[in-house]
C-alpha cells in the first residue's frame, strides 16, 4: 500500500492513471532544439530567396529574400515556444487539435528551407516544390482510395502496387497504339480491375490469405510487365511505347490564383478526376446506401447477411471498382506525366499508398492528407537535391520513407481498421 | 424439417407450429439444435429436408432477405449490429430510405427508430453509437430492427443470456406488449424459469428431435427432466463452508485496457481457505480482466495481489502457477485447451516440464499416459483414447479435461471463469461437485459466473461487479432481486434495503457478512473503507 493511493480519491486516482502523453511534446522539443541549434545558432551566412511567383501570374508577387541565420533563429524560437506550449498542455492532460502538428511541421520546414537555401545563395522555388508534391501524390492518392474502398468492404489489398503498375503499362501501350492519351486513360482502370479480379477470385472463392495473394500478384505484375517490356515494347517502341501526354487544361480564373492556383488548377484531366474521386468517396462512403452496405460488410458481414445483403458480391464489386481506381492512378506514371513505360516504374508507391490509407485512418480525407505529406517530403528531397544543400543526397532521398515509417509506426494514434478485413466470409 | 452437418444430424424431422399472437418457447440444452433450426427458418442455412408453411402457403427462403420479406424477424444470440454504426444506420441497413444519388435519408431513418421506440417506450436515441449502448439497449435496437420490417413472427434466440435479471423482466414485458399487438414470438432458451414466466406453449427439443410438448404449468423439475432425458437435481448439495484464514487478498487492484479504459477499478477483497467466493455480474463488467490479472495474463496499473502472504504482482504466470494457482479460463476452446493436441498432452500443459512428466529434455510418454488414464477414471471423462486430439471430445468432456489438469495439483487458490458455460446439465452437476470438493479440501476458490443459478449453487459469499468495481460482497442467501439491482450498479446496502420489504429475513442475514467484510477491509487498510463508504452515498 503506497501513500499515494491512500490519499487519492477515486476520481483523482482514475485521472492520474491516464499516463501523460509525452510522445508529441518530446518530438516537438527535439525538433525545436535541432532547428534552434543547426538552423539558428550555428546557422549559415548568406541569404535565402523564396521564389513564389511564376511567369504569367495574375499579379506578380516579389521574391522574398531573408537572411538565412536570422530567419532560422526567429522560426526556431517559435518552434521552441510551441514545444513549450505542448508540454504545458500535456502535463495538464489537455489535447491539442490537429492544426498544431500541421503548423509545427510547416514552420519547421520553412526554417529548414531557410537554412538549406542560405550559403549556397540558393533560390527556393516554392511553386515548383508544391507542384512537385502534388504530382508525386497523385498515384499515392489513387492508390490509397483503392485500398480504402477494398478494406472498408473487408478485402485487404496489398496488390495496389501491381494495380498501379498494370494501369501504367496498359495506359502507355493503348495510348501509344491508338496515338491518343485519352484512350490510355480509359484502358488503365481495366488493367487495375483485372488484377482485382484475380485477387477477389482467390480471396473470396478460395479463402486464400489476402496478404499472400496481394504480394504474389505484385510479383506477377512486375514479372509480366517487365517481360512484355523487354520483348514486345522494346522491339518496336514507336508503335508500342511512344510517349503520349494528357494535355493540361487550366481552369479559367482559378488557375490564376497565385501559388495554389497554378499548382491545383492548371493540371491534366487525371488530376481533376482525382479531386472528384476523393470528394465523392468522402461523401458516399459515409452517407450513401452503397457506403453503409460496404462498411457493414467490412465490419460485421454476418449482420449484413442477416438483412439480405449479399456479402461476397458486395466485396467483389467494390474491390473491382477499387482496382479500377488504382489503375487510373497508374496512368499518371505514363500518360499523366508524358512518359513512356519503364520497368517497375511504380517503384513501391503502392505500398506507400497503403501506408497513407492507414495514416489517414481509412478516411478519404485523412488518406488524402497523408498522401500529400508523403508526396511533399519526396518533392522536398528532389528540390533540395537540385539546389544543392550540405545534406547528403542519399539522406534526402530517404526522407519520404523515414516520414512513412514514423507516421505509420507511432503517430497515428489509436487506429481501428474495419473489423472483418482480411477475414473471408464463409457461411 | 431436417438439417445435417456432415454426419451430424442437427435437426431430425422437426415439426413445429406457431399460432398467431402466441409466445412459443423452444426449450433445449446447449447443442440440442434449437439455434440451427431457427437459422434454417430464417434462411441462413438451407434445410436438407422438409418445408416451411406460412398461413398454409409453402415458402422457400434462399436467404434471410426472403425470410424478412415473409414477415419473419430474428434477434440473434450474438447481436447482428455493427458496433461503429449509429442506431438509425443499424436499423436502416439493408432497407435504406434514400434520396437522390443513393444518399441515405437520415431524417427518415431516425423517424422510424423514434416512432417504434416511443411506441414501446424503448427510450433509444437514434444517433447513439451501437458500441456505446448497454447490451439491453442493443437488444431493443435489434427488436426495433425486426419491427421496422413489419415482422409478424419474431424469433428471439437466447435473448436473456446477456441481460441482468431486471433487464430480463423488462424484456418479458416487451414480449407481452408485442404479443398483444399480434406478433407471434418464438422464444429459444434453456432457462426454465423464463419459460414458465412467459410461454403460452412449450416445445422441448433434445439432440435434434422434438421430445414433447409441455404446458407452462409444468414444474421446473419436470421441464428439466424432459430437456435432459432423465431426472436431474437442480440444486447442488453442499455443506456450509468452514472458512479458515484469508490467505488470498486483493487490494486496490486497478487494471486498464489498451485503450486506457479502466476495466477493473480499485477492487479489494479476500478469499478465505475453504470458501467459495462467487463473482457475479453481467458479462463485460471487468470479471474477465480481474481473473486474468490474478493469474498474471495482465499486469495491474495499481494494487496488490497476495497469496499466502506473498505479493504476486510482477511475477510471471509460471511463477504464479508454481505458487499453487489453478485457473480455468473463460473461453475453453481458445484459452483452455489446444485443440490439435492429444488429450494426455492437454492434461499436462502447465506441468509438462516437471517431474514426473519430464526428465531433462525428454517427456516421459508412459508416465503421461498412465497419469492421464488415472484422471480419465477420476473425472469420468468419456473418450476413445487419451492420445486422440482433444477436439474429438464434447464440450463437457473437454471441460473435464481442463478441470482434471487444474485440480490435479495441490492448489493454494482455484479460479474458474464461467466453468460450466455451454455444458449440458449432467456435466454441470459434475463440475459443481468437483469445485465443492476442492473447497472442502481447504482451497480458497473464486468462481466467476454470469449465471445466477450457478452463483447460488456454489457461492459461500457473492461479490457483484459492475463497470469494473465490486459493488458489494454479500451472503449467499441474498435475494435474486437484490443481486439483480447490484448487477445494475446499485450499492449493496441500497439493494438490500430496496428488497428488504419483500424478503426481510434474507436481508438481515445478508447484511451481516457485508459488515464483516467491510470491517475486515477497514482493518487491512483505511482506503478501501473510505471508498466503499463513498460508494454507498
Amino acid at each position: 500500500m503506497t501513500a499515494q493511493t491512500v490519499e487519492a480519491t477515486p476520481a483523482a486516482q482514475s485521472k492520474s492513471l491516464t499516463p501523460i502523453a509525452w510522445k508529441f511534446p518530446i518530438v516537438y522539443t527535439i525538433l525545436g532544439l535541432v532547428s534552434l541549434i543547426f538552423f539558428g545558432i550555428i546557422g549559415r551566412e548568406g541569404e535565402t530567396t523564396f521564389r513564389i511567383a511564376t511567369s504569367g501570374d495574375f499579379f506578380a508577387i516579389p521574391e522574398i529574400v531573408v537572411p538565412a541565420q536570422a530567419a532560422g533563429l526567429v522560426l526556431s524560437i517559435i518552434l521552441v515556444a510551441m514545444a513549450a506550449v505542448s508540454i504545458y498542455l500535456a502535463v495538464n492532460r489537455r489535447s491539442i487539435g490537429s492544426w498544431f502538428p500541421m503548423l509545427f511541421g510547416i514552420v519547421f520546414v520553412v526554417s529548414f528551407l531557410a537554412w538549406a537555401g542560405g550559403g549556397s545563395g540558393g533560390v527556393i522555388p516554392l511553386t515548383t516544390l508544391l507542384a512537385g508534391a502534388l504530382a508525386l501524390s497523385v498515384p499515392l492518392i489513387f492508390g490509397a482510395m483503392c485500398g480504402l474502398v477494398g478494406e472498408r468492404s473487408g478485402i485487404i489489398n496489398i496488390a495496389i502496387e501491381g494495380q498501379l503498375l498494370a494501369g501504367a503499362f496498359l495506359a502507355a501501350v493503348v495510348a501509344s497504339v491508338v496515338k491518343n492519351p485519352y484512350a490510355g486513360l480509359l484502358a488503365a482502370p481495366i488493367a487495375g480491375a483485372l488484377v482485382a479480379v484475380v485477387l477477389t477470385f482467390f480471396a473470396v472463392k478460395y479463402w486464400v490469405n489476402q496478404i499472400i495473394i496481394g504480394v504474389v500478384l505484385n510479383v506477377l505484375v512486375v514479372g509480366l510487365t517487365s517481360f512484355l517490356y523487354s520483348t514486345v515494347l522494346t522491339e518496336n517502341p514507336e508503335l508500342w511505347n511512344a510517349r503520349q501526354k494528357l494535355p493540361n487544361l487550366p481552369i479559367p480564373l482559378l488557375s490564376d490564383i497565385p501559388i495554389l492556383g497554378r499548382v491545383l488548377f492548371d493540371q491534366n484531366i487525371l488530376v481533376y478526376i482525382m479531386y472528384v474521386v476523393v470528394i465523392a468517396l468522402q461523401i458516399f462512403v459515409f452517407r450513401s446506401k452503397w457506403g453503409l452496405r460496404m462498411r457493414a460488410v467490412g465490419e460485421h458481414p454476418k449482420a449484413a447477411d442477416t438483412v439480405g445483403i449479399k456479402v461476397n458480391f458486395t466485396r467483389v464489386r467494390n474491390t473491382l471498382m477499387a482496382g479500377a481506381i488504382a489503375g487510373l492512378g497508374g496512368a499518371f506514371f505514363t500518360v499523366g506525366s508524358g512518359l513512356a513505360f519503364g520497368k517497375e516504374m511504380s517503384a513501391g508507391q503502392g505500398y506507400i499508398a497503403l501506408a497513407a490509407m492507414i495514416l489517414g485512418k481509412w478516411n478519404p480525407k485523412g488518406a488524402l492528407l497523408a498522401a500529400l505529406l508523403f508526396g511533399f517530403s519526396k518533392s522536398l528531397g528532389n528540390t533540395l537535391q537540385s539546389i544543392g544543400t550540405p545534406v547528403a543526397n542519399e539522406l534526402l532521398l530517404m526522407l519520404p520513407y523515414i516520414v512513412t515509417v514514423f507516421a505509420v509506426a507511432g503517430f497515428v494514434g489509436r487506429v481501428r481498421p474495419p473489423a472483418a478485413e482480411g477475414v473471408p466470409y464463409v457461411k | 424439417m431436417t438439417k445435417v452437418f456432415g454426419s451430424f444430424v442437427a435437426n431430425d424431422h422437426i415439426d413445429l407450429t406457431v399460432e398467431p399472437g402466441e409466445i412459443h418457447a423452444l426449450l433445449g440444452e446447449n447443442g440440442a439444435g434449437k439455434s440451427t433450426m431457427m437459422n434454417v427458418l430464417y434462411g441462413l442455412y438451407d434445410a436438407d429436408g422438409g418445408e416451411i408453411l406460412i398461413d398454409d402457403e409453402p415458402v422457400k427462403f434462399s436467404g434471410p432477405g426472403d425470410a424478412v420479406a415473409a414477415g419473419i424477424g430474428m434477434v440473434h444470440q450474438h447481436f447482428m449490429l455493427v458496433p461503429v454504426f449509429t442506431v438509425a444506420e443499424s436499423v436502416a441497413l439493408g432497407y435504406e430510405p434514400t434520396k437522390n444519388l443513393g444518399l441515405i435519408d437520415l431524417a427518415e431513418a431516425r423517424k422510424k427508430v423514434t416512432e417504434i421506440s416511443s411506441r414501446f417506450n424503448f427510450n433509444i436515441d437514434p444517433d447513439a453509437l451501437i458500441e456505446d449502448l448497454p447490451v439491453g439497449a442493443q437488444q431493443r435496437v435489434e427488436i426495433i430492427k425486426a419491427l421496422s420490417r413489419d415482422a409478424k413472427i419474431l424469433i428471439l434466440d437466447e435473448p436473456t443470456a446477456v441481460l441482468t435479471p431486471q433487464e430480463t423482466d423488462e424484456l418479458i414485458s416487451i414480449m407481452r406488449q408485442l404479443k398483444e399487438q399480434g406478433t407471434s414470438i418464438v422464444f429459444i432458451t434453456h432457462k426454465l424459469r423464463e419459460v414458465r414466466a412467459i410461454a403460452d406453449s412449450i416445445t422441448v427439443i433434445r439432440r435434434g428431435r422434438i421430445v414433447g410438448e409441455a404446458s407452462p404449468d409444468s414444474t421446473e423439475a419436470e421441464l428439466a427432466s424432459q430437456m435432459v432425458g432423465r431426472a436431474v437435481s437442480l440444486t447442488t448439495e453442499k455443506d456450509d463452508a468452514d472458512p479458515g484464514d484469508a490467505t488470498f487478498q486483493v487490494r486496490n487492484l486497478t487494471v486498464v485496457d489498451k485503450a486506457e479504459n479502466i476495466v477493473v477499478d480499485d477492487v479489494s477483497f479476500d478469499v478465505r481457505r475453504g470458501e467459495i467466493l462467487a463473482i457475479a455480474g453481467v458479462q463485460g463488467n471487468g470479471q474477465t480482466e480481474l481473473a486474468e490479472t490474478i493469474i498474471g495474463l495482465t499486469e495491474p496499473r495499481l494494487g496488490t495481489i497476495s497469496l499466502d502472504g506473498k505479493n504476486l504482482v510482477g511475477e510471471s504466470v509460471k511463477d504464479r502457477l508454481g505458487a499453487g494457482i489453478g485457473f480455468v479460463p473463460e473461453d475453453r476452446s481458445t484459452d483452455g485447451i489446444i485443440a490439435e493436441f492429444a488429450i494426455r498432452e492437454n492434461m499436462i500443459l502447465d506441468v509438462y516440464d516437471r517431474a514426473p512428466y519430464a526428465k531433462g529434455l525428454n517427456l516421459k510418454s508412459s508416465v503421461i499416459t498412465e497419469e492421464a488414464k488415472k484422471k480419465v477414471e477420476e473425472f469420468d471423462i468419456r473418450l476413445g483414447s487419451v492420445v486422440d486430439p482433444i477436439a474429438t471430445l464434447s464440450g463437457g468432456n473437454q471441460q473435464k479435461v481442463v478441470l482434471s489438469r487444474e485440480l490435479g495439483r495441490q492448489l493454494r487458490l482455484f479460479i474458474a471463469s464461467q466453468p460450466t458455460r455451454g455444458l449440458d446439465v449432467g456435466s454441470i452437476e459434475f463440475v459443481h461437485k468437483r469445485v465443492i470438493a476442492e473447497r472442502d479440501s481447504g482451497t480458497p476458490c473464486i468462481i466467476v459466473s454470469t449465471e445466477l443459478d450457478e452463483v447460488y449453487g456454489l457461492a459461500d459469499r457473492i461479490a457483484v461487479m459492475y463497470s469494473g468495481r465490486i459493488v458489494g460482497i454479500v451472503g449467499a442467501d441474498t435475494s435474486r432481486e437484490a443481486l439483480g439491482l447490484m448487477m445494475a450498479g446499485v450499492p449493496a446496502e441500497e439493494a438490500l434495503a430496496a428488497t428488504a420489504s419483500e424478503a426481510p429475513a434474507a436481508a438481515t442475514d445478508a447484511a451481516e457478512p457485508t459488515t464483516t467484510s467491510a470491517n475486515h477491509a477497514a482493518g487491512a487498510n483505511e482506503n478501501s473503507a473510505t471508498t466503499s463508504a463513498e460508494e454507498t452515498k
